[in-house]
């Protein structure tokens, strides 16, 4: 059974068609991902998935169920959770405390909340700023507390927005290996990415939007390779240099 | 029908004057994002400096003006200067608290320097009137408009016209932008607020002939300042103008209905209706 | 604990205007303290706290002088009719997304129409009011006393239920999402808190509270008028808050405990000049805007933590 289904997908904005008929599938395990120029409708997509926006035409699937017009705490609660592109903490609330409201979608009592955390924490190696105030946090920290907020919730499919935008190279290798385990652990997982050693890496299966619409689909290398996708990206006079 | 025709009238020309304090209260707001809660104070504080100037140096108000808008400019320059530039950034009950602070402050110091007695400008043209057919015009009246639609028209052309005020609708519309634009800020926030308060300082100027002066006479004016500026859209000049023009019509022909001050509710309802209906008023961006 | 002994047996020292300034010290504190679940811990921008307090005055005292019902449960029914209206407000504004200064100016609006009907509808009492009768002695049933010092009792521990059932609330999920929404309702969403309910229930049970400080106030002074709609009460409330500290628990506490007393002091000595002690009133709330925006109470901690770092050597030694 497909986890999440996604068909004939719309969003527009006035006269602007945002996203365009999109589909996709994704199947319980797999680490999809979504690339595309600037604008190109992918967080919007997101936005559709999770309940910020209504669609004006198509459906999304998640276990059978159709989550179009639900509320996005009703689909968090279903287990769709997403993580946002610039990242929104809490700010007058510490480390811990950030990680507990995600908690808390699992669980009534603050205990358990609190244990779960700390769990989360520690896996995501936070473990030592837990009482910290968000100020203190480098960009890089803050990413790995939304990461972490979103996996206390216990998604079946998380969502994710630009996770690697703004890291170095090793702070990518060790953000793969973090989303490997997670994924391994049972969590469906749909990127959105610019840096595509991460894409590369992690993902089964690519979709590419230019315009709102799919302009390919495929494992990493052939998408990566198609003339469509290269020419969305860096114009009509490119072309990816032939293995020799 | 003469009734409501003359009911009309007088309400629009009533609400040349309330545009006029509207449109700084939407000035403000368009610029800073503030809402200037101590507006109907300044304006009170207007009616009271055309009463002395007219008690006591024999100043028609009408041509204090000339003294009473830049007084009023550097006035509101200092309180933006030194009170509202610290808060622009806060959340927006700090700035209510602020400005009703200063509200507050002003209200009261008038209070205890001229107690709480009526007071009035009498103009010797009081009286006089036109007649068209069986409408009567006051024309003391009719000069407060004229002279409010003036101030507005030339406002009008300083926005669109000048670079200080292209500047102005620069950072209403997009501060950051504008700022990389080369814009300063402060010294826009400084001339919005100047300005903002410029244009109440006309408004309390111009209506002190047509109203007793008490030092809590601001807040009729103040609620309906919020009203026309909710009603136009926060923001927008021309909505701000036209918004009130309208409240000026329907509060005088209110009068028809409903007695007293439940015409106030009738006002207040119309607030929230907008509030509820159409959040960005009749022009207006944001809601 | 020693704190709350001292308060219990101060009466018996007091004369009656200190009783007085300690009983309006305590219902201030108590509506703060209401007022900040609504709009500083859940942050809400609720701007007209005055209508539900009047709300809760004028039903109790309407019940009363219309159909001889006892105060005690007239305070419960105002206390619900005003939990009932403030979730509607709530309500209303949020199907219509009115947020952010739009819901301020609405909630301050609303207190001000309510004004304006109790001033028109003379089944209300019009411009005077509602005067209560008053009766020689006490009356239990009746909700007045003769000397201050029941009133005072009454006052603390309302003052003490509020406090208590704050820090229950702090310390639950409940808690916990009311900040969230405060802090970024989007955020709160995708993470599974129902925005919409977790600000009803709140709005719910700080106006519950406000509604019975309003029947209080109107017992106290054996009077409700159209004031208690106006804006002056909301600030009272609202400033208390800020003041002290927004969104803690103490914070409103320790707020009106500072300005309470100053203001009743002050309207003791200066009232006769017509105006100044609200002039100083002005000034204190630009200079608290200007300077401790987070009010008394953070600053406190910010010394607090200062000073307790200092001794453990944490700011000596550093690296």
């Amino acid at each position: 059974m497909d986890l999440l289904r996604i068909a004939n997908l719309t969003k527009k904005f006035g006269g602007l068609v945002a996203v365009n008929g999109f589909n996709l599938t994704l199947e319980k395990g797999e680490i999809g991902g979504l690339i595309g120029p600037n604008g190109a409708g992918k967080t919007t997509i997101f936005n559709l998935i999770s309940g910020y926006f209504k669609p004006d035409a198509g459906e999304i699937y998640f276990s059978e169920e159709n989550l179009v017009g639900l509320k996005p705490d009703k689909i968090c609660k279903k287990g769709v959770v997403r993580t946002f592109q610039i990242v929104k903490p809490f700010f007058n609330l510490t480390v811990l405390k950030n990680v507990m409201i995600g908690a808390f979608n699992r669980t009534d009592h603050p205990g358990i909340s609190e244990k779960r955390s700390l769990e989360v924490l520690e896996f995501l190696e936070l473990s030592d700023k837990k009482d910290y105030p968000i100020e203190s946090l480098t960009i890089v920290e803050r990413k790995r507390l939304e990461l972490a907020r979103s996996l206390a919730t216990q998604p079946q499919l998380l969502l994710l927005d630009e996770v690697a935008g703004g890291l170095n190279p090793s702070e990518v290798e060790d953000l793969i290996a973090i989303l490997r385990r997670i994924n391994k652990d049972g969590v469906t997982l749909l990127m959105i990415e610019h840096v595509m050693r991460t894409i590369a890496s992690l993902a089964n299966k690519i979709a590419v939007i230019n315009y709102g619409t799919k302009i390919s689909e495929g494992r990493p290398f052939e998408v990566l390779k198609d003339p469509n996708v290269v020419k969305a990206y860096l114009g009509e006079a490119y072309q990816i240099a032939e293995d020799k | 029908m003469t009734l409501i025709l003359q009911l009309g009238i007088n309400g629009l020309l009533m609400g040349g004057i309330y545009a006029l304090a509207a449109i700084g209260l939407t000035l403000i707001f368009g610029v800073m994002g503030i809402v200037n809660f101590a507006h109907g104070a300044l304006m009170m504080l207007a009616m009271y400096s055309a009463y002395w100037f007219f008690t006591l140096l024999g100043i028609d108000p009408y041509l204090s003006l000339i003294l009473t808008v830049p007084l009023f400019f550097i006035f509101g320059g200092l309180i933006q200067k030194y009170i509202i530039r610290h808060t622009l950034g806060a959340p927006p009950i700090n700035q209510f608290l602020i400005t009703v602070g200063i509200m507050l402050f002003i209200e009261n110091a008038i209070l205890f320097l001229f107690s709480p007695d009526f007071r009035a400008v009498r103009v010797d043209y009081f009286g006089a009137i036109l007649s068209i057919g069986e409408l009567i015009i006051s024309l003391l009246r009719l000069l407060a408009f004229a002279i409010a639609v003036g101030l507005t028209g030339a406002l009008y052309l300083f926005l669109k016209k000048t670079d200080s005020g292209r500047a102005l609708r620069a950072v209403a519309a997009n501060k950051e932008a504008a700022q990389l634009m080369g814009i300063n800020l402060n010294y826009i926030y400084l001339m919005a607020f100047g300005i903002g308060v410029a244009c109440v300082g006309a408004a309390g100027t111009i209506v002190s002939p047509l109203f007793g002066i008490f030092p809590h006479v601001g807040h009729l004016f103040l609620l309906m300042a919020f009203v026309v500026v909710i009603l136009g859209g926060l923001g927008s000049f021309i909505g701000a103008f036209l918004g009130g023009l309208i409240i000026g019509v329907v509060e005088s022909l209110c009068t028809l209905f409903m007695p007293g001050s439940t015409k106030e509710a009738f006002v207040f309802s119309i607030f929230i209706l907008v509030l509820l209906f159409r959040p960005s008023g009749l022009f207006g961006r944001g809601g | 604990m020693v704190l709350l002994a001292f308060f219990l047996i101060l009466p018996l020292y007091l004369d009656a205007y200190f009783l007085h300034i300690m009983i309006m010290t305590f219902l201030f504190a108590y509506l703060s303290r209401s007022w900040d679940l609504i709009g500083g811990y859940t942050g809400q921008n609720f701007w007209g706290p005055s209508a539900i307090f009047g709300i809760g005055g004028y039903t109790s005292t309407l019940l009363f002088f219309y159909f001889k019902l006892s105060p005690w449960l007239g305070m419960l029914i105002g206390g619900i009719l005003g939990m009932i209206v403030g979730i509607l407000l709530c309500y209303v504004s949020s199907r219509f997304s009115v947020k952010g200064i739009y819901f301020g100016l609405a909630t301050l609006t609303f207190s001000q129409i309510c004004m304006t009907i109790v001033l028109n509808v003379d089944a209300f009492g019009g411009v005077n009011g509602v005067l209560l009768p008053l009766i020689k002695g006490n009356s239990l049933f009746q909700f007045q006393f003769h000397g201050k010092i029941p009133y005072y009792y009454i006052s603390f521990f309302m003052m003490v239920l509020s406090i208590y059932v704050m820090h229950y609330i702090e310390r639950t999920k409940s808690g916990y999402y009311y900040v969230a929404i405060r802090e970024d309702e989007d955020a709160a969403q995708a993470l599974g808190v129902d925005t919409l309910k977790y600000k009803l229930i709140p709005t719910g049970i700080g106006c519950f509270f406000l509604a019975m400080g309003g029947t209080l106030h109107a017992q106290y002074l054996l009077f409700v008028n159209p004031d208690f709609f106006g804006l002056p009460f909301t600030i009272e409330m609202i400033i208390r808050s800020i003041l002290g500290g927004v969104g803690t628990l103490f914070g409103p506490i320790i707020g009106s405990f500072i300005l309470t007393p100053l203001s009743e002091i002050s309207r003791g000595f200066l009232g006769g000049y017509r105006g100044v002690h609200m002039m100083i009133y002005g000034v204190i709330m630009i200079l608290f805007m200007l300077f401790l925006p987070r009010g008394v109470g953070t600053w406190l901690e910010k010394l607090y933590d200062y000073l307790e770092s200092f001794f453990e050597g944490k700011i000596r030694f550093s690296g």
